[in-house]
C-alpha cells in the first residue's frame, strides 16, 4: 500500500502540452505512472506522448475515467484550474507551481468546501515536489531513483528537504511508502494532518517523518493530532533555526511573523505532544533509525 | 514589497478611505513649497522610509511655519532614520511626506491581514491606538476586536458596523468608520494585499475619521497583475544584495556569520544553515538558486555571497532534481576560474548524475573541497571557515 496514489491510478496532466510538463509526463511514465491523457484549451483532439489531449478537464475524466491530476499551469491561471480540476470530480490535483497569489488560494479553499467532505478534491501544493509512492507511481518533479520501497512515510513542506531525508534513510537501508510535498506557500491546499490522517490508516506506513519549517501553525497542528490520535511514531524536524525574524526565507510562506512561527518553538511544541525531533537535518536518516528500532513492526524492503 | 506611507494613503484613498491634504518632496525647500500649496495653520513632516516607529526616533516633526518645515526635512532628508523596527544600520530618508497637522479626539487601531490559520481574511480594531498591535496583544487583549471575512461574499456592512460600534464611535462617526473599513478592505482584496495598517485611525472634534499613518504590503506572488503597485518599490528601502539577488530571481537574505551558503530550495538551504551552525559555524547569508541552476545563476550566486566581506569559506549543497549535478559542477568550475574565489570552497552534490558532476570537480585541478552528505559538508565548511 502507498497513499494517494498506486501504479493503477489514472493520472492526466493539466497544461499538458507545455514544455516542463512534457518533460515531466515522460519522466513519470517512465517511472510507471499510468499517465492516460491531459488537458491543454484549445488543443483537444490532438495527441501527446501517444495520449489524448482534451479542452477540458471533465471531457478527460469523462474519456479515460481520470482520478487524479498534476497541474502544471503558470501563477495566473493556475487558480483556475485547480477549481476546474474540483468541478470535475478528481480526487486529487497536484501542483507544482510557485508564485500564485495568496489570495487566489484563499479563494480555491473557499470553492472546494462547496463540496461535501467525501467528495471534496484533495488539493496538494502549491509551490512543491509533488507525490511519489515509491516505486509505483510518481505525481511531481522529484528524481525518482533516489527513493526506495519500505515502510517510512514523508510528508515535507520543502522538496529538495524530502529528497534529503528519503536519501539519509536509504543510506541506512530504509525505504518510503509515499512522499508528500506539501509545498512552501503561505496557504496550501492540504496540511501535515490531511497525509498523517492518510499514513496513519495505511497499513504499510509505520513510521512517519515529518519535515517543517518557519511560518505558519500547520506543524502545531498536526502535532497535537499526532499525541491524540495516531498509534504511529512520528518523526518531526522544522528547518530555519538560524532564520532571523520577518525576513522572508525563499519560500513565501516561510517567515517568522507571529508567536509560535520560528523553528524553536516548532520543535519544542512537537516534542511537546511526544513526536521525536532529528536534533538537526543531518540527522533525519539516523532519528528515523532508532525511532524504528525503538518500535519494531512489520519490515518490507524492496 | 512594502511601500511608503504616503503611496499606502494614495491607493487607500482611492477606495475611499479618508486621509489628510498632503504631498511628497524630495527637498527640503520643496517640502516648504508644498507646506504653502496645501494651506493651513500646521504641518506635520513625515520621513518616508519602510519601518515604523518613526516618532519616537524624531522621524516625524509638527511645524507652525514653512521655515520649520523646510528645517525638519533638511533634518531628515539624506540620514539613515534608526528606530526600534528598522535595526542598528537604520534606512536611509530620500522622500518626505508633508501634510496638514489638525488636531483630534481619539487615536484608534485598525489592521487588515491574511489569516494563515483561517486561510480567511482578518480584520483587526483597537481602541488603543498609536500601539504596536504585538504590545496591544500582550497589555490590552480586551481592547482588542476582530472580524473574520468569508471569502466568498468578502466584508459584509454589519462586520464593519460591530466594529465601528464596538470602537465606541457615535453615529455620526460609525458611518464614517463604516465606510473607511469597507474602503480599506477593497483596497485589500483589489490590490492583492497582504497587510493593511492604519495606526493611527484618528476621530477629529467634527467626527471626521481620519488614516493619519498607513502601512501596506503587498503579496510578491500577484505584483504581475498589478504593475502600478510594483512601480512603487523603492529599492533604496531595500539590502543592496537582496534588491541585486532580487534582479536575478535568486532568494537572498544577509545574515551576521562568515560561512557562505550557495543552495538549491529554500527548505534545504535553511537546513543547511542549521546544520552549519550545530556544527559550530554561523551562515553568512541565505540563498536559494532555485531549480535552473545555469552557470551564469551559479556565477551570479558566487558573486553575490562574495560580496558581504564577511566571508571566510562557501558551502555550495545542491541535491539535484529538475537541476543536474553534471550542470551545477560546471557551473561551479567556470565561475571559480571567472571571479577567482580566495576563500575556500567546500562542494556537495547529490541527486541526479551526482557521480558526473564530482567527476567534473575533481578533474577541474581546483582547490575545491568534496563533500559526500550534509553532515561532512557542514563540518568542512565550518573548519575551513575557522582556519582562513
Amino acid at each position: 500500500m502507498s497513499i494517494l496514489i498506486d501504479e493503477t491510478t489514472p493520472v492526466i496532466l493539466q497544461g499538458f502540452t507545455g514544455d516542463k510538463a512534457t518533460f515531466h509526463a515522460r519522466e513519470m511514465i517512465a517511472y510507471g505512472t499510468n499517465v492516460v491523457g491531459g488537458v491543454t484549451p484549445g488543443k483537444g483532439g490532438q495527441q501527446h506522448l501517444g495520449r489524448p489531449v482534451f479542452n477540458t478537464v471533465k471531457e478527460a475524466v469523462r474519456a479515460t475515467g481520470a482520478t487524479t491530476s498534476l497541474a502544471f499551469v503558470p501563477p495566473a491561471f493556475a487558480a483556475d484550474s485547480l477549481m476546474e480540476a474540483a468541478d470535475a470530480g478528481l480526487k486529487l490535483v497536484c501542483t507544482i507551481t510557485d508564485g500564485i497569489p495568496a489570495q487566489d488560494m484563499m479563494r480555491v479553499k473557499r470553492y472546494l468546501m462547496r463540496y461535501p467532505k467525501d467528495k471534496r478534491t484533495m488539493v496538494v501544493g502549491p509551490n512543491c515536489a509533488g507525490i511519489i509512492s515509491a516505486g509505483k507511481a510518481m505525481l511531481g518533479i522529484m528524481p525518482g531513483h533516489i527513493y526506495r520501497r519500505g515502510n517510512v512515510g514523508i510528508v515535507s513542506r520543502s522538496g529538495t528537504l524530502g529528497y534529503e531525508a528519503a536519501a539519509q534513510m536509504n543510506a541506512i537501508g530504509i525505504g518510503q511508502t509515499t512522499s508528500v510535498g506539501i509545498g512552501g506557500d503561505p496557504i496550501n491546499g492540504s496540511s501535515f494532518l490531511d497525509h498523517l490522517i492518510l499514513f496513519e490508516q495505511d497499513p504499510e506506513t509505520e513510521a512517519v517523518v515529518m519535515i517543517g519549517e518557519i511560518g505558519g501553525p500547520q506543524e502545531a497542528e498536526a502535532a497535537r493530532w499526532v499525541m491524540e490520535h495516531m498509534s504511529k511514531p512520528v518523526i518531526g524536524y522544522v528547518a530555519g533555526l538560524t532564520a532571523p525574524k520577518g525576513r522572508r526565507m525563499g519560500h513565501a510562506g516561510a517567515i517568522i511573523s507571529t508567536s509560535g512561527d520560528s523553528a524553536l518553538e516548532k520543535a519544542e511544541t512537537m516534542k511537546a505532544y511526544g513526536l521525536t525531533v532529528a536534533p538537526s537535518a543531518c540527522e533525519l536518516g539516523s532519528t528515523v533509525a532508532e525511532v524504528l528500532r525503538k518500535n519494531p513492526g512489520r519490515r518490507i524492503t524492496a | 514589497m512594502d511601500v511608503h506611507e504616503y503611496q499606502a494613503k494614495e491607493l487607500l484613498s482611492g477606495f475611499g478611505v479618508p486621509i489628510q491634504r498632503g504631498s511628497v518632496a524630495y527637498g527640503a525647500e520643496q517640502a516648504s513649497f508644498v507646506a504653502s500649496e496645501l494651506g493651513g495653520w500646521h504641518w506635520a513632516v513625515k520621513a518616508q522610509i519602510h519601518a515604523g516607529a518613526r516618532g519616537k526616533a524624531g522621524g516625524i516633526k509638527l511645524c507652525k511655519t514653512y521655515h520649520e518645515v523646510q528645517d525638519a526635512a533638511k533634518g531628515m532628508l539624506g540620514r539613515r532614520l534608526v528606530t526600534s523596527q528598522t535595526g542598528p544600520e537604520g534606512k536611509i530618508v530620500q522622500r518626505v511626506y508633508v501634510e496638514v497637522a489638525e488636531k483630534f479626539e481619539r487615536e484608534l487601531y485598525f489592521g487588515i491581514v491574511l489569516d494563515r490559520k483561517a486561510e480567511r481574511v482578518r480584520i483587526i480594531a483597537s481602541t488603543q491606538g498609536g500601539m504596536e498591535i504585538e504590545e496591544l496583544a500582550k497589555t490590552s487583549p480586551q481592547s482588542i476586536l476582530q472580524v473574520m471575512v468569508e471569502p466568498a461574499v468578502g466584508l459584509q456592512p454589519f462586520q464593519a458596523r460591530e466594529l465601528a460600534f464596538g470602537l465606541g464611535l457615535n453615529i455620526k462617526q460609525v458611518s464614517r468608520a463604516v465606510s473607511a473599513i469597507l474602503g480599506a478592505y477593497r483596497a485589500f482584496r483589489s490590490l492583492d494585499a497582504s497587510m493593511v495598517e492604519i495606526n493611527p485611525l484618528v476621530v477629529t472634534r467634527d467626527d471626521r475619521v481620519i488614516a493619519l499613518d498607513a502601512k501596506m504590503s503587498f503579496d510578491d506572488n500577484a505584483l504581475f497583475r498589478h504593475p502600478d503597485v510594483a512601480e512603487m518599490r523603492d529599492p533604496s528601502q531595500e539590502d543592496p544584495r537582496e534588491a541585486e539577488a532580487s534582479q536575478d530571481n535568486l532568494s537572498y537574505v544577509g545574515l551576521t556569520g562568515d560561512i557562505g551558503c550557495i543552495i538549491n530550495g529554500a527548505g534545504l538551504a535553511m537546513a543547511t544553515m542549521d546544520t552549519i551552525k550545530y556544527a559550530g559555524g554561523e551562515p553568512a547569508n541565505f540563498l536559494d538558486v532555485g531549480g535552473g541552476a545555469s552557470p551564469e545563476r551559479v556565477t551570479k550566486a558566487f558573486k553575490l555571497v562574495l560580496s558581504d566581506r564577511n566571508v571566510r569559506a562557501i558551502l555550495v549543497n545542491i541535491f539535484a532534481g529538475i537541476n543536474r549535478c553534471d550542470w551545477v559542477a560546471h557551473g561551479v568550475v567556470q565561475a571559480v576560474r571567472d571571479i577567482g574565489i580566495k576563500v575556500p570552497l567546500v562542494v556537495r552534490l547529490a541527486g541526479t548524475n551526482e557521480s558526473e558532476g564530482r567527476k567534473i570537480i575533481l578533474d577541474s585541478g581546483l582547490p575545491i573541497i568534496g563533500a559526500e552528505t550534509l553532515a561532512d559538508a557542514a563540518r568542512k565548511s565550518v573548519a575551513a571557515a575557522r582556519s582562513a
